[in-house]
Formats: structure tokens, sequence, C-alpha cells
């Protein structure tokens, strides 16, 4: 008997189904990491969970957990609004440099001059602005010349980290950085408190909880998260709905890259508090937000939840360089394999895969299958 | 001066002209595979683990091409057989690939090998004053990818598994009502894509560097992304695309003396991929060439 693969789709997909599925797809994809580990001689119990007890099994951990989540949430909720509407910003690492750029002039130029409470929604605001004309230049390139998306995010993000580059070794070189390619250092009144004890910029993480809760409610309960998800689901249908593609497009990307922008202000004034190298300002968090935004199913509240996952497993994979020697590139592993396993739990979600036996003719010795 | 200028481009080119074949290859089944940096990552360390081992470099390459495809079975499976999204499980086989080689690579990191791949001089022809040194003294990569070229240009354009390739991208359906197995061309297709940049990466560990180091790839896979829409998914314009591209690298190094910022320079091969699209897209969208269900998944029986 040759069993033979009948797949269906699944009629109705239940809440605990969703939790099931995802639950599966971690657990499964945590098995394969550890056989992969096993494979390089890691002891994978151990290296698993050292990412865990690394990054939530410590106040340490937690707070650094926090502190990476706030980049991941901002992206991520962003993104999640782009991925509805099916524009695939890859770009949100440099919508972030690009917002930090912003931000940083403004806060070096005019930081000195202004108290605080100015100074700081003023960089926000210019970092929103920076991310956002970054995002909306691919927006505009594919309505108007049907350039796709993917590859002029991707080309703008080069673009942008050599911009970069050239401001720090150039124009905006610090005075008082003894020729190290950083720029000066903002003003106390540009720089963002943490919460005493960590390195939590308190004002970006209220900014993004904020932004979570203003965007949930565009996307859920406005006409115009309404014509955002017609856009994706439908682009004919929202054709002939008389929805502005263009105009909702701008929106979604000028909304996407600013908040990736406010990001990239979050890091400069909060942590690093001058501008440096793009690969010291962001370590990827353009690219693991794209993950997030798929875990979080492009729930922006769903977004919270799978920042913080993510952000500990980036703090988990510091621990694991350090205690077990191993080489930074093990937490892509981590995402790498999540996101495959992801992709197959979301397949087993919305399709029935059976195993049928098929049957045989001629004699029949079984009773015959059931139908239906 | 110029001699040297010329050849260094050439030996830039060819790594990234070997990921781009792969990928047009695997475009033109209506497959995007954003994994390349991954695959060429994988490849550049199965290669140089090799070597390293059996000091025999074309092990190490022969390695690095199975190494590339076994990986890119994965980037087949989710994108043809679940039907996934290829943005996402495109990235993810970027995130695997440059993982896994990082954990395998470690124990050699820093460490040389004891035989590279060397160059060859091909006899008479590398005797030519000028020409002889800048295209008959390389590595065998050179001369690999010089002739995969015309050759992939050639399967492409001329012969039955093109067409199904081809026609794989422009319409599976109809592909599929022609009796062609589109799940099977385009798993063939990512596979061999993956060869492909497994090549590329045995290019820059083994004759390159002749040395692993983890993130040695430095972005060329998203190059070669670029690179292929820069061609307009055509192997011969790849040639000319990779070694243009390789030009701008030698460029950067040789310009910066006379005060011209490298980072605008670096800027130029991403800034030419825009315009590129730009102009053709504002002459004529149609003539971008570009395979109708790139991206698109396919489901068989499914209008």
């Amino acid at each position: 008997m040759i069993p033979s693969i009948n797949i269906t789709d699944r009629e109705k997909i239940t809440t605990a189904d969703k939790v099931w599925a995802l639950a599966f797809s971690i657990v499964a994809g945590l098995f394969f990491i550890g056989l992969i580990f096993l494979a390089f001689g890691v002891n994978p119990v151990f290296a698993i969970a050292k990412i865990f007890t690394g990054s939530f099994g410590s106040m340490y951990g937690i707070k650094e957990t926090v502190t990476k989540a706030i980049p991941l949430i901002l992206i991520g909720v962003g993104l999640a609004i782009a991925f509805r509407a099916k524009f695939w910003n890859i770009g949100a690492e440099s919508q972030l440099l690009m917002g930090a750029i912003f931000g940083t002039w403004v806060g070096l130029n005019w930081g000195p001059h202004l108290p605080a409470p100015v100074i700081v929604p003023l960089m926000f605001f210019a970092g929103f602005v920076g991310g956002a004309f970054w995002g909306l230049i691919p927006a505009f390139l594919k309505i108007k010349f049907a350039i796709n998306e993917v590859i002029s995010t991707l080309m703008m993000n080069y673009i942008c980290a050599e911009f970069l580059t050239f401001l720090i070794v150039g124009p905006w070189k610090g005075k008082t950085k003894f020729g190290f390619p950083y720029t000066d250092d903002l003003p106390a009144s540009a720089t963002l408190g943490l919460i005493p004890g960590s390195r939590i910029h308190y004002a970006t993480l209220i900014l993004a909880l904020l932004t979570v809760a203003v965007l949930g409610m565009v996307i859920y309960k406005t006409r115009f998260g309404y014509e955002v998800r017609v856009i994706g689901e439908n682009p004919e249908a929202a054709r002939y709905a008389g929805i502005d593609f263009f105009k909702t497009t701008l929106i979604i990307m000028a909304i996407s890259g600013g908040v990736a922008g406010f990001a990239g202000v979050g890091e400069v004034a909060g942590l690093h508090h001058y501008l440096s190298y793009p690969d010291s300002i962001s370590s990827g968090y353009g690219f693991t937000a794209i993950i997030v935004a798929w875990l979080a199913k492009l729930n922006p509240f769903f977004v919270i939840i799978a920042s913080i996952f993510f952000a500990g497993i980036l703090v988990g994979g510091d621990a694991i360089q350090i205690s077990l020697g191993l080489p930074a590139a093990t937490v892509e592993i981590f995402n790498g394999t999540l996101l495959v396993f992801l992709i197959m739990g979301d397949y087993f979600l919305k399709h029935k895969v059976r195993f049928v036996a098929e049957p045989r003719t001629g004699h029949q010795t079984t009773k015959p299958l059931k139908t239906g | 001066m110029i001699v040297s200028v010329v050849r260094r481009t050439l030996i830039a080119g060819t790594p990234l002209l070997l990921g781009t074949i792969g990928e047009v290859i695997c475009e033109r089944s209506g497959i995007l595979n954003l994994g390349v940096e991954g695959v060429m990552s994988t490849g550049a360390v199965a290669a140089f683990m090799v070597t390293f081992y059996t000091h025999n470099p074309w092990l190490g390459l022969m390695a690095a091409i199975l190494a590339g495809m076994v990986i890119s079975v994965i980037h087949a499976f989710a994108s043809v057989s679940l039907q996934s999204n290829q943005v996402v499980s495109g990235l993810a086989l970027t995130m695997l690939g440059l993982g896994i080689s990082g954990l395998a690579g470690k124990p050699f990191v820093g460490k040389p090998l004891s035989v590279k791949m060397h160059d060859y001089a091909i006899p008479y022809l590398s005797d030519i004053p000028y020409l002889g040194e800048i295209f008959f003294d390389q590595s065998p990569f050179f001369y690999m990818a010089l002739v995969l070229a015309p050759a992939a240009w050639f399967m492409l354009d001329y012969t039955d598994l093109g067409i199904k390739i081809r026609s794989a991208g422009e319409n599976p359906q109809a592909t599929e009502a022609q009796g062609v197995n589109v799940s099977l061309i385009r798993y063939g297709s990512i596979i061999a894509g993956g060869a492909f940049s497994g090549m590329a990466g045995a290019n820059l560990s083994i004759s390159y560097s002749g040395s692993w180091i983890e993130g040695m790839t430095a972005g060329r896979g998203w190059i070669v992304i670029a690179l292929t829409i820069f061609a307009l998914w055509n192997p011969m314009r790849a040639l000319v695309g990779a070694f243009l591209f390789g030009g701008i690298f030698v460029l950067q190094y040789l310009l910066q003396p006379l005060g011209i910022s490298p980072n605008f320079l670096a800027m130029l091969p991403y800034i030419g991929t825009l315009l590129v699209l730009l102009v053709i897209g504002l002459k004529d969208s149609r003539k971008l060439n570009a395979p109708a269900m790139l991206g698109e998944p396919y489901r068989r029986g499914e209008r």
C-alpha cells in the first residue's frame, strides 16, 4: 500500500487551532535548532537553556530584553501595516537610520538652545519625517514606475548606510572624538532618561506602546484600516470600491517608515548619544522586525509579545556568545529556523494534510473508507 | 596600472556573476530567492572546510556546490510545496545560511589554507601582451563564470528545458496544462540557483581570500539580487553588469586618495540599479522582461 497525501483547505480555523499551531511551530523549531547544535558539537540543551536564561532568567537579562524590544515594537508595528497592504518593505533598517540621521541633526543643532521637553519631541518628529521620507521613495517608485519594492527598499538600505558612513567620517565627524568616525555627543537636553539601573529609555518605550495602540485602532476601527486590508487581500476589488491606491500606499509607507524613524531616534538619543557606524546604531532590527511582524500575524498588539520574544533571543544570543564562545551569527540560526517552522505551522493551520492509504483496486479486504 | 585595475575588476566581478547566473535561472522560473547571501556564505564555509582537510580545492568547490544545493531545498520546500511567501522564506534562508556557516566556520577563523585554488595561465593566450594578463591568467572561477553565463543564456533561450523554466515563471497554469510539472521545474531551478551561489561562496573563501571569517560574503548576495534585475533576467547582460559592479568596487579604492568619498562610489551600484529600473519603467514596463509570476505561489489545479 502506498500512502498518498491528501491536502484540503481547512474550513474553520479556531483561536485554539492558531495557538496550537504557534506552540507546535516554536517547539518543533527549538527541537530542530537543538539538532543543528548537536551536529556542530554544541550541547543543545545547554545552549537553548542559556538563550532563555540569559534573556529572561535574570533582572539584567529582562532589562536588556525590554531595551532591545523597543525598536522591534516600533518597526514591527509599522511593518505589520505595510505587509497588510502587501507592500514588502525590506527597508526598515535604513528607515531607522534615516530617522536617526534627521533626529541627530536636530539634537546637535538645536539641542544646546532648547530645553528637553521641547527638543525631545522635535527630535522624534524629525526622525519620523526622515524615516517617512525614506519610506516614501520606494512607495512612489512602485506606484509610478512599477518598480518592485523588495528591490528598491533593499537598494535604499545600502544607499542610506553609505550615506550615514559618509556623514560620520566626513562633514559630521565630531570635533571632540579624537578622529574617531562619530558625531559629537548630543547635548544633555537632547538625550533620553533611562529607568535607573537599566538601559531602558522609557520615553521611546511609551512612544512605542502608544504607536501600537494608535495603529491598532487605525487598522481595526477605521475606514482607512479597512482600505489597507482590502488593498492587500484583493487589489481588484479595491479598485472597484474606489479606494485611492496611490494615496493609501503613500500613507502606509509614510507611517511604516516614520515609526522606524522613531526607533532610530530612540537608539541614538537613548543609548548611543552620538551617530556611529550603521551596524552599531542598529543590529539588524529592521530585518528581525520582519519576523516579528510575521510571528504576530500582522496584528499590532501581538507585535509587542513577538518583539519581547525576539529581543529575548537577541539578548540570549549575546549570552551564549560569551559563555559558550559561539559566533555572533548563532542567533541567526534561531531566527531562521523559527521562521521556517512558523511558515510550516501556518501551512498546516490553513490546510488539512492527511496521509491516506490508497484504496486497492480489485479485491477489497477492508471495509471501504468513509468519505467526507 | 590599467592592466591591474581591469584584472582586479574581473576578479571582484566573478563571484557576483556566478551568483547572478543562479538567481536569474531561479527567478525565471517564477521564484524570488532572497536567500543568496546565506547560501553563498554556506558555500564559502563548506569549500573552506573541505579544502582545509583534503588539501584539494576542487573537492572544496564540489562541497560548496553540494552545500548550496542542499540548503536551498529549504526555500524550495517552503515556497513551492508550502506556497509560502517567498520574501519571508528567502529571508529565513539567509538567516539560516549565515547562522549555520558562522557556527560551522568558528574553528576555522584565522586559519590559512595550505592550498588555494590557484590561477591558471592558459598556454599561448596568456602570452598576449596586456590582454593575456587580464583575461588568460585568472582563477578557474573566472573561466567557469565566463563559460557558464553564455551556457545559461543558451539553455534558457534555446532549449526545451529553458522554455519550460521560463513558462513556469510566466504562466504556470498553462505550463501545467502542457503536461509540465511546474513544481519540479521550480524545485530544480531553485536548487540550480543554490549550486551557483555555493560556487560564488567557494570563489570567495578558497580563491579570492583563502581564509574564512564570519560575514565574509559582505552583502554580495544582496548585490546579486540587485544585479539580477539590473541584468533584466538575462545571463549575458549579467556578464556586463557583474563586471561593471566589480569595477565600482575597485574604483572605490582607487579614487579615495583623490578626495572622492568612497561612500558615494559605494552607493553607485545601488543607485544604478534603481536608475536602470526607472529608465525601463519609464519606457515600457512590458519590456522589463520580468517573469510575470515572479514571487507568486502556484497551487496546482487553481486558476
